[in-house]
């Protein structure tokens, strides 16, 4: 595997600017994470990987808030992207989400609660099946996953529950942009007597019925999850829908 | 060798004397027997163990009434033994004006004496007293040894109080937190402004509520329009003779509030408001862009919610 992948990484240094050709390379965490080897048998297990700064993490290096750390996924400048895999190496509930971009570029924003500091990675599988990682450091005072969510200490996000609220930006500087937030606690089931309870999947179509992105969410996206997404253009209304691990299901519309 | 070794002691005794935990506090008079400690205009850090908070003194006829205990045990007492230099008349009072963990976590040099505060202040410290002292060690390390939450035990409200013959006017204000106590010496003069005001100083934000800041703001600019006024002594910041902090902390608030709500409505994610640039106009304010960050993720949750139509 070693072999094909070098010649892989040749040729697309040769298409790169020199200082990201540079920055290419198949091994050694640029993040120096003692668990970089975990995560890599956990999620890229046989696969050939490629540390690639094509791969934007971008995330604040200190997180004021441990439950709303944001992080945004870039990974528009890969061709062929397959699925993304976001991962924290050094949290309580490693992976964060997956991202599966079909109409829509392979972008993505999001908050997540870190338990401490930690890097943030995506891990972006391109058509060839290789595996282009990037990530980043983020310093956190923690408790962001045995921290209880808000909603556990009132009642009214039961009658919320799934509740979506959203808008597409069609001109401006942001044109093609989808923002959309779900009323969930997104319990880790890591607090004392609160079970796990946390969105599984959310799909994003547009009029069309074409599905423009469908995401996994794992157990340490944020409480009222907040999305971004990128669209070629913002044409239509889009239909979200998805459900919980209690199979809570939700349909929305998110209009311009 | 023996030469070596003797270089190698003094410079391990520089470095103790470095950190001796001394904040090295001495009462600057503001007005007739009205004297404060003006902290820096920093973020906590190991080096100034978390002086970077405004406190005062009143020397009043029967009594020292001080306002605010600082952000460690250290602190009060070394306020304690400063305030002793400046007078030999024992402390009437402790006031606190607000929940903020350098405002109060030096009350424990105080616990022989009334400790006092507005009602949601003194709930505010023994709801938040624990967390905020763990960051504070955190922040400012071994300054804080010993540090723990002393409660006030009196309750203070809106009105005239007299103390140790003093007359004082207490101002219950919010938005900087929950509950912000403005204290009027009519006697010299002096508005203690808590963390309303600050000068030359970016604002923080953690507990804020923007609209009821502003409101309070108003207020307290009427309060230096009155006959009478002589100092505003800001929570950090250097004391004014006019209600130029106010301003500023105006300007800012209105800023960053404004920001809030665009950066929402043009659909920017929070790593983008993160990523703009400040205006000119704060760029060179001491920890504007820290302040920023941290205001961002204070504030810019609740702009989103509205530009998303979602209910709050």
């Amino acid at each position: 595997m070693k072999y094909p992948l070098t010649i892989a990484a040749i040729a697309l240094a040769a298409l790169m600017p020199p200082a990201e050709a540079a920055a290419l390379r198949e091994s050694g965490d640029p993040l120096d994470s003692a668990r970089w080897s975990e995560m890599q048998k956990a999620f890229l297990a046989g696969a050939p990987v490629l540390f690639d700064p094509r791969v934007k993490v971008i995330a604040p290096s200190t997180a004021e808030n441990p439950m709303q750390v944001p992080v945004t996924v870039d990974a528009t400048a890969l061709p062929g992207v397959a699925e993304v895999v976001v991962f924290a190496d050094f949290n309580p509930i490693v992976q964060v989400l997956r991202f599966f971009p079909e109409d829509a570029p392979a972008f993505l924003g999001f908050r997540v609660k870190l338990q401490q500091s930690t890097p943030v990675r995506a891990a972006v599988r391109t058509a060839d099946g290789v595996w282009h990682v990037g990530g980043t450091w983020v310093n956190t005072v923690g408790g962001g996953c045995t921290a209880p969510s808000a909603a556990g200490g009132s009642k009214e996000w039961q009658q919320r529950l799934n509740e979506v609220s959203g808008r597409q930006w069609s001109e401006g500087p942001n044109a093609g942009r989808l923002r959309m937030r779900i009323v969930h606690p997104m319990d880790t089931g890591l607090v004392a007597g609160t079970p796990a309870f946390f969105l599984e999947e959310i799909n994003f179509a547009d009029a069309a019925g074409k599905r423009l992105m469908r995401v996994q969410t794992y157990e340490p996206v944020s409480e009222n999850p907040v999305f971004t997404l990128q669209r070629v253009s913002a044409d239509g209304p889009v239909e979200a829908t998805g459900r919980d691990n209690n199979g809570n299901a939700f349909t929305a519309r998110i209009d311009q | 060798m023996k030469r070596l070794l003797g270089v190698l002691l003094l410079l391990a005794a520089s470095q103790l004397q470095a950190v001796d935990f001394d904040y090295r506090l001495s009462a600057r008079p503001i007005a007739e027997n009205v004297y404060a400690f003006i902290g820096k205009t920093e973020d906590f850090t190991t080096d100034n163990g978390g002086n970077i908070v405004n406190t005062a003194f009143i020397v009043a006829p029967q009594g020292v009434i001080v306002i605010d205990s600082g952000p460690s045990l250290r602190y009060g007492q070394q306020m304690r033994r400063a305030i002793a230099a400046v007078t030999a008349k024992p402390i009437a009072l402790v006031i606190n004006t607000h929940h903020h963990p350098d405002h109060f976590l030096g009350n424990q040099a105080f616990a022989d004496l009334p400790i006092a505060a507005l009602a949601e202040t003194r709930d505010g410290i023994a709801a938040d007293g624990n967390a905020f002292a763990e960051n504070l060690y955190r922040m400012s390390g071994d300054w804080m040894k010993g540090t723990e939450v002393q409660l006030p035990g009196k309750t203070l409200s809106a009105g005239i109080v007299e103390v140790a013959g003093r007359r004082l006017r207490l101002v219950a204000l919010d938005g900087h937190t929950g509950a912000d106590l403005v204290v009027v010496d009519a006697t010299s003069g002096v508005v203690f402004a808590g963390d309303l005001a600050f000068n030359g100083r970016a604002p923080t934000t953690p507990h804020a509520d923007v609209a009821h800041w502003l409101k309070a703001l108003d207020q307290l600019e009427a309060l230096t329009r009155e006959a009478g006024f002589n100092v505003l002594l800001p929570g950090h910041g250097a004391p004014s003779a006019d209600a130029g902090p106010i301003r500023q902390t105006r300007a800012w608030l209105t800023w960053l509030s404004a920001a809030m709500r665009s950066a929402a409505k043009d659909g920017l994610d929070m790593n983008d408001v993160l990523a703009r640039p400040l205006p000119a106009e704060f760029a060179g304010l001491p920890v504007a862009a820290s302040e920023y960050r941290r205001s961002v993720g204070h504030l810019f949750p609740a702009a989103e919610l509205q530009a998303l139509g979602a209910k709050p």
